[in-house]
């Protein structure tokens, strides 16, 4: 039994060996070689978005932006994420993941109410009017999304403080806004890293 | 359109595309393990190897091989990830610590998968590909080869041979996952998943600030991670991480990669057993206990009674939005119901009914419908056990498939049934009883305890999951649950390649006028209450303490 067992093992490092060449070194080269075409290899390299020669975001990755004036905010937020310094704020990029809190968490709670507080404020609304998403951190910490709702509910004070119509900063949002995949698939999105550039460039005189 | 209407059409959609390719898959599986013929690059590697491919093999020389290669392959992944820094495009990331490597090394073997460690910030690309991705295609095809082994001992008949298992490996290696894996890595290319060499990209945001978003080799490794039943991220967020999983359209294809292979693999086993309907009744319990497992997670996370959840205004904590609830909870309980583990959302924020049934899909023994190989034997030994208690009630031996089922059979169903609640329920009770265990929890009271059942059940079911607040980087959890995953994965397929052993010598015994039908529904019926009646009465108490407690708090 134990030379058999010896045997085997010798011819499993074999195996093992060439197996790894192939399935650990061929197959994800020949699969890193084909996402080199046009079309994929922006995805593949994490889908950045480049303004002015500089790469300003990544459509996947959402990170909240800081306003330098909080009293004065232009951007759009994004949701929660766990991993950032203080109950909003933006996220750490250097990894990813969620709070891990149950719903019967005290700590949760807590945090869910500081939220509502300081966003209806940011806002101006009732904290009743803060919607779900804008509340709870994600499973990433860098979703790069926010519900149709909390766009819309931060569309005035954009539009305050950028000088923008209101109606085009509705514009702005709706192009950023994605329905659901062949009308079913997910649910409905509003890209913040894609909003938040499509004000900065309408700010911008023309010329 | 109505979110309920949305979520059940997206199901309809992932059943139809499962419905579509379970019958060529499965046929096409069959062909693979009975074929007489080797490929040309398969003689050549036999050639290499010294492995004679047309002798089959006796049972315990079978297992010899499938513990000598996965003994070498936890040593391999070992070494390589404590020797991180020698290696290429390791990115300054430093050796990884000897209690995570440990853990690690029999997380990806065993099929688990679980995760200690961020892997953006403790991996570059050479453990990821030359470590991880190869034992997620490794891993899976081991699984395979097990599962079409005891397949054998049904089929043949007066032999002491059950194949050959670097035969078998090969060949799921070479004809299954690899032309599978590169398909669903284009696939998963054209949703737009990364798949860079490069650390990491900067940007600067409309705010000036800049940030490094960590870039990794993601496709290879995700199409691998989901159609092996395997779950490991290559971001410490896995599927929840927009580069892993960027849009519903990559989430539904995830979905359909983890339970396409375990699916199809009730077909192979029709097919090769020369009855496609003794398959047809097995994927029927499969199929019946994940809709029913979905509806009751669905209900309970739309109806939350969590104060903080009741605070929130709905149960978004822990999942994204481009996800929602429906699609975070068909990802849920497809992971769990597979050997898979990956998330995209966690299911330590979920309600307790809804983390629960993820817990339970797992306690079940992972039936609906398993991981690669794993599931098919999982649900064959509940048909024998389930074929057994029929027996006994009308007091005849037992058969299945014109195999009487003696006192060996069932000695060795009976201890794979009990090797995992053994291990699940010893290993919760003594991390619980020891000092350091609350500091290491994330939530305190039921939810607490259930974190730690949770992760006592992940391990032992190689699963991967996890209710991720526990903290497991204590050499304790790295030990015992790297000892769970052990016990989970070889001690189970040591009894099943005996089982195969011990079928393939009988003789076929003629089905006569009191034989029970097993390809009619009445056994599906049978098959799937001594299931539920397995699990209720073994996890009845742990899981009162746990989710039930919370659920109706």
């Amino acid at each position: 039994m134990l030379s058999t067992l010896r045997r085997q093992t010798g011819t499993g490092l074999r195996l093992l060996v060439l197996l790894t060449v192939l399935c650990g070194i061929v197959y994800p080269l020949v699969v890193w070689g084909v996402s080199r075409i046009p079309g994929l290899a922006g995805h593949a390299e994490g889908s950045v978005i480049t303004k002015n020669g500089t790469a300003a975001g990544s459509s996947l990755i959402g990170v909240d932006p800081v306003p330098a004036d909080p009293a004065a905010d232009p951007y759009f937020h994004t949701r929660p994420s766990a991993s950032s310094a203080d109950v909003l704020g933006p996220a750490d990029t250097s990894t990813s993941g969620g709070s891990n809190k149950a719903g019967d968490s005290q700590d949760l709670l807590d945090t869910v109410s500081r939220r509502r507080a300081l966003i209806a404020q940011r806002e101006g609304v009732p904290p009743a009017a803060v919607p779900t998403d804008a509340v709870t951190a994600s499973a990433s910490g860098l979703d790069p999304d926010i519900g149709p709702a909390y766009a819309a509910l931060q569309v005035e004070r954009v539009a305050r403080v950028t000088g923008l119509p209101v109606d085009r900063v509705r514009d702005l949002v709706a192009g950023a806004t994605d329905g659901r995949i062949l009308g079913f698939l997910g649910e409905p999105t509003v890209n913040v890293t894609a909003l938040n550039l499509a004000v900065a460039a309408a700010q911008r005189p023309a010329g | 359109m109505d979110d309920t209407l949305a979520g059940l059409l997206q199901v309809v959609l992932l059943l139809v595309l499962l419905a579509v390719c379970h019958a060529p898959l499965g046929d096409y599986m069959a062909r693979v393990f009975t074929s007489e013929k080797d490929w040309r690059v398969e003689a050549a590697l036999y050639r290499l190897v010294r492995v004679d491919a047309s002798s089959g093999q006796r049972w315990p020389t079978y297992a010899a091989g499938v513990l000598g290669f996965s003994f070498v392959s936890i040593v391999l992944l070992y070494l390589l990830q404590r020797l991180q820094p020698l290696l290429p495009m390791s990115f300054g990331r430093g050796a990884v610590g000897p209690a995570t490597a440990f853990n690690t090394a029999i997380s990806f073997v065993t099929n688990t998968n679980w995760q200690s460690y961020v892997p953006e910030q403790v991996l570059g690309n050479t453990v990821q590909m030359a470590g991880l991705t190869v034992q997620n295609i490794l891993s899976a095809a081991v699984g395979l080869a097990v599962a079409a082994a005891l397949i054998r001992g049904f089929v043949r008949s007066g032999t002491d041979r059950i194949g050959n298992f670097w035969v078998d490996l090969t060949r799921a290696t070479f004809r299954i996952m690899l032309p599978m894996a590169f398909v669903a890595s284009v696939l998963l290319l054209i949703t737009g998943v990364t798949m860079s060499l490069r650390a990491g990209v900067d940007v600067t945001g409309v705010d000036g600030a800049t940030h490094t978003l960590p870039l990794a080799p993601t496709a290879s490794q995700e199409a691998v991670k989901m159609l092996g039943t395997n779950g490991g991220g290559i971001f410490n967020a896995n599927s929840a991480h927009p580069f892993e999983n960027p849009n519903a359209l990559s989430n539904l294809l995830e979905i359909f990669l983890m339970l396409v292979v375990p699916v199809a693999m009730t077909r192979t086993f029709g097919t090769m057993v020369g009855n496609r309907r003794q398959g047809t009744v097995l994927l029927s319990v499969m199929g019946m206990l994940w809709g029913a497992l979905l509806a009751v997670a669905w209900f309970a996370e739309t109806h939350p009674n969590g104060p903080a959840t009741l605070a929130a205004g709905g149960a978004l904590e822990g999942k994204e939005v481009r996800f929602g609830i429906p699609t975070s909870i068909l990802f849920g309980v497809s992971t769990t119901g597979t050997s898979t583990g990956a998330v995209n959302s966690l299911h330590d924020s979920y309600t307790g009914g809804a983390g629960g049934v993820t817990l339970l899909n797992m306690l079940l023994g992972e039936v609906a419908p398993g991981g690669v190989g794993a599931g098919l034997v999982g649900i064959l030994v509940v048909a024998l056990v389930a074929m057994f208690l029929a027996g006994l009630m009308v007091g005849r031996t037992p058969e299945y498939l014109g195999k009487k089922l003696g006192q060996r059979e069932v000695t060795v169903a009976a201890v794979y049934i009990l090797v995992m609640p053994a291990v699940v329920l010893l290993g919760a009770a003594l991390a619980i009883a020891l000092p350091g265990t609350p500091g290491a929890l994330g939530n305190t009271g039921a939810h607490g305890f259930s974190e730690v059942l949770y992760a006592f059940a992940s391990a032992a079911n190689n699963n991967g999951s996890a209710f991720a607040g526990l903290t497991v980087t204590s050499d304790f959890f790295q030990s015992a649950l790297g000892l769970a995953m052990l016990f989970g994965r070889f001690v189970l397929i040591l009894a099943v390649l005996a089982l195969a052993g011990s079928l393939a010598e009988q003789k076929r015994v003629e089905a006569g006028a009191g034989t029970l039908a097993t390809d009619k529904p009445l056994f599906g019926v049978l098959v799937g209450g001594t299931l539920i009646l397995v699990a209720a009465l073994t996890f009845f108490p742990a899981l009162a303490l746990g989710p039930l407690a919370e659920a109706v708090a």
